[in-house]
């Protein structure tokens, strides 16, 4: 009877594998046929079909993609408004976090409510005036307007810092009040090394979304000058709607830095998402 | 493509107002002195005992998120919804015309064709969303050694920036050489131009969003490893089956993580933009999506009134959507600390 037991795992282990491998084909080939399509002629796309191996290795399509539009600045363009971001969006969130987390004084309760009722609501109904805002202040056709906002925390994640400080054991920051620190320094040299996942987690998820920030450049840039990497890919289309290959080229280059910055962050990543806060430390 | 607002943009710089500003480095030693003014207050606060150091220091800190929830938040909207009712063309003073921004909409064909589409792809890309995302992070539950590479595998997709990922689908989709059809040619099926087609482009963009339902997934399978193995094992001893298992122990413990994916799916498919964007809607408005048809409005014809109105309604849909969501996730949402589940387990645990 056990044997049996043990046969029939190893059959339902086999059909796991089948599923998985049957599904990795799905999610990975778009991807590797992009990949391919970036080393290809023109002629060969055309006639290629499913397949995925270039016949002639035309690496200067990369070259060419760069060149066909000021690739150096956007990338330029395209780090500012991701590291700005990132350092903006964790600072203040994981601080604002921790206020929620950790002190617990009249009227938290209530502030927290809206802060999540923030969430629901749709950035289209803050869209035209934020422009016009950003107008009034002078920061239209600059990257101002993708980087000063997230010196200013926003729900979402301060829901997540939330969450993870509060997972944190109770009286782990006593001793400090005791010595008479400042909550500020309680925050800086104990909480923050603590939560170098979460960190993690909310600086990748926010590099995701600057570095693929679409609508924002969109709207608030306007010349050249400041234009960002999505924009040119965009531009491209517009452009070169018949040049696949170029195309392609240019969007495994914008697409690579995110994959190498998963690959990295991969741990912290997914050790940091885990915040439903059932686990007991 | 926005040639509009290349026009808006000199428009300013005519009136004296220069479209580029202070350099960086000025700008966020502001936001330093800002930060450092709030602690000063707080310091000065405390010290004259006017506040208890905690709440104090709370204050200070959440004030962070008050002052731009005041500054780009609250006063947009409030602002947003004066302009609602008016007519204004940017270039000209706002003129109060009361309801007619609203009264229009109704009558409006393409505002009931683009709220039409976005319906369509909020209500059958949300449902199999969440349900594929689901079984996608059953199978990365399993114990499998090589599980970590498949984890990634599923997860890349989403990180193919949005316009590559509408690029690199829009070939897939292509009639002639695409993967879709290609694949269908095996076996002798000729498929439809897709992106071309006003029937089939819709289909075509929800299949697409069904490749990025990694982000989803990642998020269920925190909720799954954190479901006590205790539970499982009892279940067990009852000798119920995988499937008793699932729909009893499991379904009922990631239910908030359910939940949770549900809303912000929904809130995320009614905002819908990219697609939109580069088909440039679609053959015959089939990919007209809401929120490019209210950038069109706002942003490439410059009726700032009439996009606002959208706005709003767009939010007062989502609004009764979401709140349908959260009235019913009484009946299928299950919290530990509800029901009694957390105590069950601390005495588990005593045990």
């Amino acid at each position: 009877m056990f044997a049996s037991k043990k046969r029939s795992t190893t059959v339902k282990r086999i059909l796991a594998y089948l599923i998985l491998i049957a599904g990795s084909v799905a999610f990975l080939y778009p991807f590797i046929w992009m990949i391919a399509a970036s080393l290809r002629s023109l002629e060969e796309i055309a006639k290629s079909g499913m397949n995925v191996w270039p016949q002639n290795w035309r690496w200067d399509n990369y070259s060419k993609a760069l060149s066909s539009f000021p690739f150096g600045r956007y990338l330029v363009n395209s780090i500012i408004t991701t590291v700005l971001p990132i350092i903006g969006t964790v600072f203040s969130c994981s601080l604002v976090g921790y206020a929620f987390a950790r002190m617990k004084v009249k009227g938290s309760g209530l502030l927290f409510v809206l802060v999540l009722s923030t969430m629901l609501l749709p950035g289209e109904v803050t869209m035209i005036p934020q422009f016009i805002l950003f107008k009034k202040l002078g920061m239209l056709d600059s990257l101002y307007p993708l980087i000063v906002p997230t010196f200013f925390a926003s729900p979402f994640y301060i829901f997540l810092f939330r969450q993870f400080y509060s997972r944190l054991p109770v009286g782990l920051e006593e001793a400090a009040i005791i010595d008479g620190s400042g909550y500020f320094k309680i925050w800086r040299t104990i909480f923050l090394p603590l939560s170098k996942p979460a960190l993690m987690a909310v600086g990748v998820m926010v590099f995701m979304g600057s570095w693929n920030n679409f609508m924002g450049p969109l709207i608030y840039v306007n010349s050249d000058k400041w234009k960002t990497l999505t924009l040119g890919l965009a531009g491209f289309q517009g452009t070169y709607s018949t040049a696949t290959n170029l195309l392609m080229a240019a969007a495994v280059v914008i697409t690579l830095p995110c994959i190498v910055l998963f690959f990295t962050a991969q741990k912290a990543f997914m050790e940091g998402l885990t915040f439903s806060g059932s686990k007991e430390s | 493509m926005n040639g509009l607002i290349e026009t808006l943009y000199r428009f300013y710089e005519n009136m004296g107002m220069p479209a580029v500003l202070l350099p960086l480095l000025p700008f966020l030693t502001l936001i330093v002195i800002l930060y450092a003014v709030l602690f000063a207050v707080t310091r000065f606060l405390v010290k004259k005992k006017v506040m208890r150091t905690k709440t104090a220091s709370f204050y200070m800190f959440v004030s962070v998120w008050v002052v731009g929830f005041l500054l780009f938040t609250l006063g947009p909207m409030i602002f947003s919804l004066y302009i609602s009712f008016t007519q204004w063309e940017v270039v000209n003073p706002p003129v109060w015309i009361g309801t007619d921004n609203y009264r229009m909409l109704f009558k409006d064909s393409i505002f009931y064709k683009s709220l039409g589409v976005t319906f369509y792809y909020t209500l059958v890309s949300v449902p199999l969303q969440v349900a594929l995302s689901l079984l996608i992070a059953l199978l990365m539950n399993l114990k499998l050694r090589t599980i970590y590479l498949f984890r990634t595998i599923y997860y890349m997709p989403t990180l193919v920036q949005g316009v590559a990922q509408v690029v690199l689908f829009i070939w897939i989709f292509n009639p002639n050489v695409g993967l879709i059809n290609s694949v269908l040619r095996v076996f002798g099926i000729e498929g439809p131009g897709w992106l071309t087609s006003p029937s089939w482009a819709m289909p075509a963009i929800i299949i697409m969003s069904l490749w990025t339902v990694g982000g989803n997934m990642i998020i269920y399978l925190a909720g799954l490893t954190d479901i006590p193995q205790s539970l499982y094992e009892q279940a067990d001893i009852d000798g119920a089956t995988a499937w008793r298992k699932f729909w009893n122990v499991t379904l009922p413990q990631i239910s908030p993580i359910l939940f949770f994916n549900t809303v912000t799916s929904m809130i995320g498919a009614f905002q819908t933009f990219t697609q939109g964007f580069l088909t440039a809607g679609g053959p015959d408005n089939s990919l007209l999506f809401y929120a490019y048809y209210l950038y069109q409005n706002a942003f490439m014809w410059f009726k700032m009134g009439y996009g606002s109105a959208l706005a709003w309604v767009l939010f007062v849909i989502i609004l009764i959507f979401t709140a349908l969501v959260f009235r019913s996730s009484a009946l299928w949402v299950y919290y530990e600390n509800e029901v009694g589940g957390r105590k069950r387990r601390v005495r588990k645990q005593k045990a």
